[in-house]
Formats: C-alpha cells, structure tokens, sequence
C-alpha cells in the first residue's frame, strides 16, 4: 500500500519539530503528506487498514503495550456503531511524552484517531485531554479547528488531573460525566463501553503511530526497532543526565544509548526506574545494558510500561525518593478498592518510619508482604503498580534501606527528592 | 468448574466469606479476602455458592467456567 515510503530514519512522530507552538496543518502536511483516501471516507473496507496494523506489529504506547491489531479488531467485530476515545490523560508524573505530541504535533494524533475511526467504523471521536494540561487543550483546541469537516464526529473533552484518571475505565468514568475513578465494566470496553457502544481507548502516542502506517504502511513502521515490538517508541528521560526530556527511540536501543543522547550521565547512577511509578527499579550495572524493548526489558522483570527511564543519581537518597513516591501512590488511590486504599497507606508509613529509623524489626520483610498483597488485588492495576515500585525498590535499594531501618536518617536525606511530582516538578539532578 | 472473583469496589471487609468458605478464601490485615485462584472442585462448589450468595455488598461472584467469555 505504501507507494513511496520514506527511508527507515528518525524522527517519525517528532519530525519537523521546532520552535515551541504546535505544527500547523500546513505543515504537518508538508511533512508527512496527507492521508491516503481510504483513511480518510468512511464506507471503504477498513480490511487493509487493520491488516497494514497487524503488520506493522504496532503495540499500544499507554503502558500495557497489548498489540493495536487485536484490540482494534475486536472494536470492529462488536455489535453497534463504535466510538474512538484518544487518551490523552497523561497522569505518570515522570512521563511528559503524550503532552509534548499534543502540543506540538496534534494533527498527527487527531489523525491516527480518525484513521481508527475508520478502521472501526466508528461515528464519534472523543479526544480526552488532561485539564492541567492547557497548552495541549489549546492546541488540540486549534488544530481541530483546521479540520475540513465531513468524516466521524470529532471532539475534545477535558478531564480532571490524576494518576488513576488516565486509567480506560476513569476515562470513561469522566466522560460519561460521572467521577475520574476505574470503575467495574460489566462487559469488556471493545464491546460495550462508552453510552454502551463499541470503544476503542487508545493512547495518543499509539494513534500517531497509526498515522504513519495509514499513510507508509506496516513494513515501513517495523524497520525499525526490535522484531517482537517494532517502531520508534517515545521515552522521557529524567533524573541524573544532562538533557531530560522526551526522545524517540528505535524499541531495543539500550539505556545507555538513550542516556548518551540525553547528554550522558551527569552524576554515578545508583538505579534507574524504567515504566515510571508503575515500573520497576533497575540497578545501574544492568540498567545500562537493558534494551529497551518487551524481550529485553524481560530478564530485569521490567516494561517501558509508559516510557519513562530515570537515572537515580547515588548521591541522592534512595530510601528518601522510594518513601516519598510512596505515599504519593497512596495518595493517588482512588479509594475504592480497600486492598489498594489500606496496603498502600501502610506501605508507605512504613518506608517513612524505615527513612527516620523508627520502624522496628522486621518492617521491611512487612512491607514486602502488604506490597505483594496490594498486587492484582484493585478493580484498576493501580495497586499492581505501586506494588512493582515498592517491591523492586525493596530489592535494588537493600542496603540503604536496612542502613536507615538501623541509624535512621542520612546526610542525603535532607535534600529534596528528585523523582517529581505534579505538585513538585523535576528539579536539576546535582 | 467454576471461580471466585471479587468486585474490589463493592467488597466492604465483611469477612463473612472467609467464614464459610475458608478452604479458599483467607483475610488479609485489614479483613479483605485473599482467594485462593485455583478453580472450585465440584465438593466445594455449594460453600462456594453460599458464601457468595452471604455476601452482604454482592462482591463476592462465583463465575461458572463455561460462562467465562474473552
């Protein structure tokens, strides 16, 4: 299908970046040319849309990496007229990549979402964007305002901040007017999700991609990156290097590639934390090795999960930025589900008593036990998530931590933490 | 055969389950039920039912394997 792809290069979804505002409609076409006629009237058999998808071997960039294909076929196949729902709720805090693309590229994600739209022969497009995040509303805001009209019915809707509310079920949750928490579906979200139809959710970085394939195809996407998750894939980097930001990867470049384009290391790494604050912490001997792909990631039991790689400096305190983060995710619970609402809570009281020296024998092997527990048990994978984080925390950070359990706190502990929260931004690794 | 499963939203910490079921449901620090994820033995199946049925929230739902749908 693809009559002239461009070669196998980067930037994809980043290309023709510059300045600060978002890519006009006139030049997001320069670059990447306008859509082939199929993606763009409804009526046309999506056939060869979602078999260029499946070809493309494309994964979702939202965290759970489930392959496009699949989900987008058993969007086609339910009963009744679907809806496409683009995720924009970006709610990781360490991860800036799904804001940047709809601020500065929100064409290509508006249209990956009507090319989805197609390909599920869906009427209505909602595009969900974070309410914090005014620059991208605005932009999103303007480009839909560039559209010609005609093809499925089109619209942004903002959604309250938070972790959680990016989650698909919160998504719904909001824009059926109801609270931004998960909730219980009754049926599987492709068959009867928003108003009761067919919904496709799908993060925004996914639906760029979709619209490179719709306009270059799949063998074009999957020359790059590794075979088992092809394509480039969009990382933020925080932490200990000279540049953080978002880059776009190949899928398998290793961490320390990516950190040599992010500047180099500008401190000794401890760990890195790869998935962000659902992932999973990684010593900084194999974090560097670690290729940033599904196989690769595998053998340190980690995922790109959302695309955040964070070099934790050794100068900062670890047993400082794991409580901290802590009780953050246990702030951000719902409080819905009495597992997630409870272990959380008493995980991170226990890593703060452990920080201060105060919480007794045998409160590490505690917190083990109520973060296992906290695992799968939640109507949301919130709870799995922040059992990742502790429990891999527990492991790559033993030594601090049993030192702190034993003296309490260290000349490091009084600097302020590194990993950001939305109320408390990155600051500059020392 | 059929499985347990729990609605985390409905489930209040009752802990009757645990109570007529214990050969597979156990409480954890707060009360909440920890369930045993192997599929019920036609033995158990009527205590399973029971004890779903005594849920007091309805968040305790035995699902029979052949109703299960991907």
């Amino acid at each position: 299908m693809s009559v002239s792809a461009p070669p196998a290069t980067l930037p994809r979804l980043l290309a023709g970046m510059s300045g600060d505002g978002p890519l006009p409609l006139s030049r997001h076409l320069e670059i990447h040319g306008s859509l082939p006629a199929f993606a763009r009237r409804r009526g046309d058999s999506a056939l060869a849309l979602v078999n260029e998808l499946e070809r493309s071997g494309l994964r979702g960039r939202g965290g759970a990496g489930f392959p496009t294909a699949t989900k987008v076929t058993a969007v086609a196949a339910a009963r009744g007229r679907a809806i496409v729902v683009a995720n924009g709720c970006e709610g990781e805090p360490a991860s800036l990549k799904d804001r940047l693309l709809l601020e500065r590229v929100p064409h290509l994600v508006i249209d990956g979402a009507l090319v989805a739209a197609h390909a599920v022969e869906a009427t209505d497009v909602l595009l969900a964007v974070d309410e914090s995040a005014t620059r991208a509303v605005r932009a999103v805001d303007r480009a839909l305002g560039e559209l010609t009209r005609g093809g499925p019915h089109v619209q942004l809707v903002t959604v309250p901040a938070g972790y959680v509310t990016g989650q698909e079920s919160a998504v719904l949750n909001s824009l059926a007017g109801g609270p931004p928490k998960p909730m219980a579906m009754a049926a599987p979200i492709y068959r009867r999700g928003l108003r009761g139809r067919p919904t496709l959710v799908s993060n925004v970085e996914t639906l760029a991609h979709i619209a490179l394939i719709a306009r270059h195809g799949g063998a074009w996407f999957r020359a790059l990156g590794a075979p088992g998750a092809p394509g480039s894939t969009l990382v933020t980097v925080g932490g200990a290097v000279a540049y953080p930001g978002v880059f776009e990867i190949e899928t398998g470049t290793t961490v320390a590639s990516l950190v040599e384009a992010a500047g180099g290391a500008t401190a000794e790494v401890r760990a890195f934390l790869i998935g962000g604050y659902a992932g999973t912490w990684v010593p900084a001997d194999l974090g560097y090795q670690l290729a940033l792909s599904p196989e690769g990631l595998y053998e340190a039991g980690a995922s790109l999960g959302s695309g955040v790689v964070f070099a934790l400096p050794s100068s900062a305190c670890a047993a400082t930025e794991i409580a901290f983060i802590a009780r953050w995710l246990s702030g951000q619970s719902a409080g819905q589900c009495g597992p997630c609402v409870h272990g959380l809570d008493a995980v991170a009281t226990a890593l703060e008593q452990v920080r201060g020296g105060a919480a007794g024998e045998g409160a590490l092997a505690r917190i083990g036990r109520w973060a296992a527990l906290a695992n799968g048990r939640g109507a949301c994978t919130h709870p799995d998530g922040a059992a990742r984080f502790v429990t891999s925390a527990l492991d790559v950070f033993a030594a601090e931590l049993a030192d702190h359990a034993r003296r309490g706190t260290c000349s490091a502990c009084a600097q302020r933490h590194l990993l950001p929260t939305p109320t408390a931004p990155a600051r500059r690794a020392a | 055969m059929s499985r347990l499963r729990i609605n985390w939203i409905a489930c209040e910490a009752h802990g009757m389950c645990a109570e007529l079921l214990p050969e597979r449901i156990t409480l954890d620090d707060w009360g909440y039920p920890i369930i045993d994820e192997r599929p019920i033995p036609p033995e158990l199946e009527a205590h399973a039912r029971r004890a779903a049925e005594a849920c007091p929230t309805f968040a305790l739902v035995l699902e029979r394997a052949e109703a299960r749908r991907r």
